[in-house]
C-alpha cells in the first residue's frame, strides 16, 4: 500500500513548489471535512473551533473585568457576574485550554513529525472531533437553561444545591473528557508503533516527547473527573449522598476527587506549550538544542509528578497538617524538572544568533511570564503564605501567568511557527511583532496588578470590592482592553495572510524536523517519499535558499529512504 | 507475530497510513490496552470512594453486605467466568476460519450476559421490594409500615433464605431507627475522613438482633453506583457482541481477520474481572 501512494520523484527531496492538489483542496465540501479522516483537517477544524471558543470566553473576560472597573454594579448584576465568571473559567478550562495544543497543533504536526500519513486511529480521531463538538454544544447550551453560578469547580455543597444548569454543564464537560482521553491515547499509540527508521525514542523531536506526556496524564487522569461528574448528576438527581453530609456523606471528598483529575489537567495544558518552545528556541537560535535528555525526561518526570500533589489545592479545606506537609514537599519538586527545562532553553539560546521573529517573540515572552507564574506558585504551595493567599487574586493572577503567560503565549508562538506549513501562506512579520508586544503589555498589566490586590487581600470571584482596590481593578481592566486589541490585530492579519499572504517556501524557518520536508501546504497523503528520521535538532545541514526564499537540505538524500530499505 | 500477522494480511486491507498489517495489528491492541486502562481508573474513583466510607465505617458494610444474597452473587461470578472463556474461544474460532463455531461462541457470550442481567435484575428487584436503596431512597421500612417488629423480620428474612442459621438471623435484622419521616428530621452527623474509626461493638436490639448504625444507607449508595456502572458495561459489552454477530453473518470474519473479536473479547475480560472485585468487595465481606 505504501509504495503506491509515495510516487517516484525524481532525486530531489522535497518538492518545494507547493502543487495545487493538496490537502486543503483535496476534496470539496463541507462533508468532505467534516467526515474526513485525514489528520490535517481535523487539527485545522480544531483550531477553528477551539479558537471560536476562545473568543467566547475572552468576550466572558470582557464582560467581568468591565463590570469590576467600580465597585458594586457597573454593567451587570450579581447573580449574571457569578454566572460570567463559572462560564469564562468552564469555557477557557474544558472548551479551550485542554484541547488546545494537542487536538489542533499535536493533530497537525505529529504525524508529519513522525514522516506518517495519519494518526494510528483516524476513525478514532474524527470521532474525538465529534465527541468536542457535542460537549462543547451540550455545555454552551446550558446558558440558554439558566447558566451554571458554581465556578468552574462546581465544589459540592454547593453545585448540588443550586437551582442552575449544573448537570448539562457537567455532561458536557464528560464528553469532553472522552473527546480529550481518545486524542491522547491516539497519540500515545501513534508514537509507540508509526515511528520512521532512525527515529528512536531519544532521536524524537522534544515536541513529540511533550505530547507523549501530555497524553499519558489525559489517559489516566480524565476518568477520574469523568467519574467524579457522574457522580455529582448521580447526587442531583437520585440523592447518592456520596458528597452530602445529611446523607453521611462528605462534601471534602468531591474535592479530592476533582483536583486529582484537575491537578494534572494543569500539566495537561503546561507540558503540550513547553513541547513547542523547545522547538522554537532552537531553531530561531540556529543551534541544536541543550540538554535533549533531559527535556525529554523532565517531560515525564512532571507528568508523572503531577498525580502526586493535588491536596495542594486543599490547604485550607482541613486536611491534617501531615497532609499538608507532604503535598507541600512535593509541589515544591514539581519545580525541578520545570526549572530543568527552562534552564536548558535559556542555554540553547546561548551564544546562538537568536532572530527575533514573531515565533521566537512569543517563545521569549513565555520565558518571562513562565518565569514569573512558576515561581508564584511556590507561594501558594508553602503552607504559611497559602493561608493568606488563598483564594485571592493572587491565586488568579499566579494561574493566569502560567495558563495564559504560559500556555496560550506558546500555542500563539506554535501557531505562527506552524501557519506558513498549514495554510502555505505568510502572515505579516511587522503586524505579528506589534501584537505580540501588544498582548505581552496588555497581558502583564492585567495581570500583575491582581498579583498586588491579592497580597493585600482582595478575595477572589468577588462581584464588589473596597475603594482602595480601585484603581488596581481598572489598571486590570484597562489591561485586558489592550489584550483584546492585541487578539484582533493578529485576527485581522492572519486572515489577510490567507488570501493576500506571500506563498510560503516548503522551510520557511530552518527547521530540521521532518514536518519541514514537504511542501506547505503538505500534498493529501503527507509525504511523496518514504523518510529517514536524522537528528531532529541538526539545524547545520540545513542552507539558506534566497531564490526560494526558504531553507534546503545541503544534502537531500539524507532523509530519504530508498525503496529496499523500510523494514 | 507468525499466526496472526499472516492471518490478518489474508483478511482486511491494510489501512492506507499502515506500513503493513502486523503495525495495524500491534496499533489496535495498544489502543485497546490504554482504553482498559482508563475504564479502570473510571471504576478506580467510585472504588476509593468505597475505601474512604469502608475505613471510616466499617460496621456499615458489615451490615449492608448482610442484606446482599451470596448465592445469586457466585452463581453471576460463574456466569461471568463461563462467558470469558466463551469470548476466549470465539477469537480462536476467528483466527481459525471456523466461522460456525465463532457465530456460536457469540452467541454463548451474550446468552451469559443476558443471564448475568437477569440474575442482577432479580437482586435489584428484591432491593427495591424492601427500599434497600441508594441514600436518598433508603427507607428500608417503607413496604411494612405499622406492622410489628418481628414481622418485619421475617419479611426482610425471605430473601436470604439460604444462608446459615447464623447469618440468618443478622439477615433478619431491622433496621431499627424509626421510620421514615423521623430519620430524616434529624440527619446523622457527618464523619470527615481523618483518623481511623473506633473499634466497632456490634449494638444490638431489644431482640437480640444486629441494630442498624448510623449511615447505614451509604453502603447501598455505593453497591448500586458500582454494580450500576458495572451493569452498564454489561449492557455495552452485549451491543459490542451483536455487532461482532452482524459482522459474521456478512462474512466480514470469512478470510481470518480477527482483530475485531480480539478488541471486544479484551474489553469483556475486563468487565468480567472488575465483577470478581465487585463480588469480593461488596458481598463477601466478612
Amino acid at each position: 500500500m505504501a509504495e503506491a501512494i509515495s510516487a517516484p520523484g525524481g532525486g530531489a527531496g522535497v518538492d518545494h513548489t507547493a502543487s495545487d492538489d493538496n490537502y486543503l483542496t483535496h476534496g470539496k465540501g463541507i462533508l468532505s471535512w467534516l467526515f474526513t479522516l485525514d489528520h490535517k483537517r481535523i487539527g485545522v477544524m480544531y483550531l477553528v473551533a477551539i479558537l471560536s471558543s476562545f473568543f467566547l470566553g475572552g468576550v466572558f473576560a470582557l464582560v467581568l473585568r468591565t463590570e469590576l472597573l467600580t465597585p458594586g454594579q457597573t454593567i451587570i448584576t450579581a447573580d449574571s457576574y457569578n454566572k460570567m465568571f463559572t462560564l469564562h473559567g468552564a469555557v477557557m478550562i474544558f472548551l479551550f485550554i485542554i484541547p488546545g495544543i494537542p487536538a489542533t497543533l499535536g493533530n497537525f504536526v505529529l504525524p508529519l513529525m513522525l514522516g506518517a500519513k495519519d494518526v494510528a486511529l483516524p476513525r478514532l480521531n474524527l470521532a474525538s472531533f465529534w465527541l468536542w463538538l457535542t460537549g462543547a454544544t451540550v455545555a454552551v447550551a446550558s446558558i440558554i437553561i439558566g447558566a451554571v453560578d458554581t465556578g468552574w469547580t462546581f465544589y459540592t455543597p454547593y453545585s448540588t444545591t443550586t437551582g442552575t444548569a449544573v448537570i448539562p454543564m457537567t455532561l458536557g464537560v464528560f464528553i469532553l473528557g472522552f473527546s480529550s482521553i481518545f486524542t491522547g491515547l491516539n497519540f500515545i499509540v501513534t508514537i509507540h508503533k508509526m515511528r520512521p527508521e532512525g527515529m528512536t525514542w531519544f532521536r524524537m523531536p522534544l515536541f513529540l516527547w511533550g505530547i507523549y506526556a501530555t497524553a499519558i496524564i489525559q489517559v489516566l487522569a480524565t476518568p477520574v473527573l469523568g467519574i467524579t461528574l457522574l457522580l455529582l448528576v448521580a447526587e442531583r438527581t437520585l440523592g447518592v449522598g456520596i458528597f452530602d453530609p445529611a446523607l453521611g456523606g462528605d462534601p471534602i471528598l468531591y474535592q479530592h476527587f476533582f483536583w486529582f483529575y484537575s491537578h494534572p489537567a494543569v500539566y495537561i495544558m503546561i507540558l503540550p506549550a513547553m513541547a513547542i518552545m523547545s522547538e522554537l528556541v532552537s531553531v530561531f537560535s540556529g543551534k541544536h538544542i541543550f540538554g535533549y535528555k533531559f527535556i525529554a525526561w523532565s517531560s515525564i518526570a512532571i507528568a508523572l509528578l503531577s498525580f502526586l500533589v493535588w491536596g495542594h489545592h486543599m490547604f485550607t479545606s482541613g486536611q491534617s497538617g501531615l497532609t499538608n506537609m507532604i503535598f507541600s514537599a512535593l509541589t515544591f519538586s514539581v519545580a525541578i524538572p520545570s526549572a530543568v527545562k527552562v534552564f536548558n532553553w535559556l542555554a540553547t539560546m546561548y551564544k546562538g544568533s537568536i532572530r527575533l521573529a514573531a515565533p521566537m517573540l512569543y517563545a521569549l515572552s513565555f520565558l518571562f511570564l513562565f518565569a514569573i507564574g512558576g515561581l508564584t506558585g511556590l507561594f501558594l504551595g508553602s503552607l504559611a503564605t497559602d493561608i493568606h493567599l488563598h483564594d485571592t487574586y493572587f491565586v488568579v493572577a499566579h494561574f493566569h501567568y502560567v495558563m495564559f503567560g504560559g500556555t496560550v503565549i506558546a500555542f500563539l508562538g506554535g501557531i505562527h511557527y506552524w501557519w506558513p506549513k498549514m495554510f502555505g501562506r505568510m502572515y505579516s512579520e511587522r503586524w505579528a511583532q506589534l501584537s505580540a508586544l501588544l498582548i505581552f503589555v496588555g497581558f502583564n498589566l492585567t495581570f500583575f496588578t491582581q498579583f498586588v490586590m491579592g497580597s493585600h487581600g482582595m478575595p477572589r470571584r468577588y462581584y464588589n470590592y473596597l475603594e482602595r482596590f480601585t484603581a488596581y481593578h481598572q489598571a486590570s481592566t484597562v489591561g485586558s482592553y489592550i489584550l483584546a486589541l492585541g487578539f484582533f490585530v493578529m485576527a485581522g492579519y492572519l486572515l489577510h495572510s490567507l488570501v493576500a499572504g506571500e506563498r510560503a517556501p516548503a522551510n520557511p524557518w530552518g527547521g530540521a524536523t521532518l514536518e519541514w520536508e514537504t511542501s506547505s501546504p503538505p500534498p493529501y497523503y503527507n509525504f511523496k517519499h518514504d523518510l529517514r528520521a536524522g537528528d531532529p535538532y541538526d539545524l547545520d545541514a540545513l542552507r539558506w535558499d534566497p531564490e526560494i526564499k526558504g531553507y534546503v537540505r545541503k544534502d537531500p538524500g539524507s532523509v530519504l529512504l530508498s525503496p529496499g530499505e523500510a523494514s | 507475530m507468525s499466526e496472526h500477522d499472516h492471518a490478518s494480511v489474508d483478511g482486511l486491507a491494510v489501512d492506507h497510513h499502515f506500513e503493513n498489517a502486523d503495525q495495524q495489528y500491534q496499533s489496535a491492541k495498544l489502543g485497546m490496552w490504554i482504553f482498559l486502562a482508563t475504564e479502570i481508573l473510571f471504576f478506580g474513583g467510585l472504588i476509593v470512594a468505597y475505601t474512604v466510607y469502608r475505613a471510616n465505617h466499617p460496621e456499615v458494610f458489615v451490615f449492608g453486605h448482610h442484606f446482599l444474597d451470596k448465592n445469586l452473587g457466585a452463581l453471576n461470578t460463574v456466569i461471568l467466568i463461563c462467558s470469558s472463556l466463551t469470548a476466549a474461544w470465539a477469537v480462536r474460532a476467528a483466527q481459525l476460519k471456523q466461522i460456525g463455531m465463532l457465530k456460536l461462541m457469540i452467541l454463548l457470550t451474550m446468552l451469559c450476559a443476558f443471564g448475568f442481567l437477569g440474575v442482577k435484575g432479580v437482586e435489584y428487584h428484591s432491593k427495591w421490594k424492601h427500599g434497600l436503596l441508594w441514600a436518598g431512597s433508603y427507607h428500608p421500612h417503607e413496604e411494612h409500615e405499622g406492622s410489628a417488629v418481628r414481622e418485619n423480620a421475617e419479611g426482610v428474612g425471605e430473601e436470604a433464605a439460604a444462608t446459615s442459621a447464623a447469618v440468618k438471623q443478622m439477615e433478619a435484622a431491622p433496621p431499627t431507627a424509626p421510620a421514615g419521616p423521623d430519620r430524616s428530621a434529624i440527619p446523622p452527623a457527618a464523619e470527615g475522613p481523618a483518623g481511623l474509626a473506633e473499634p466497632v461493638v456490634e449494638p444490638v436490639d431489644e431482640h437480640g438482633f444486629a441494630a442498624e448504625p448510623a449511615n447505614a444507607q451509604i453502603y447501598f449508595s455505593i453497591y448500586f453506583l458500582l454494580t450500576g456502572l458495572h451493569g452498564i458495561h454489561v449492557l455495552g459489552g452485549i451491543g459490542a457482541f451483536a455487532w461482532l454477530l452482524m459482522c459474521a453473518y456478512r462474512g466480514f470474519f470469512d478470510s481470518g481477520h480477527f482483530t475485531r473479536v480480539d478488541m471486544v473479547a479484551l474489553y469483556w475480560h475486563l468487565v468480567d474481572l472488575i465483577w470478581i472485585y465487585l463480588f469480593l468487595l461488596l458481598y463477601l465481606i466478612d
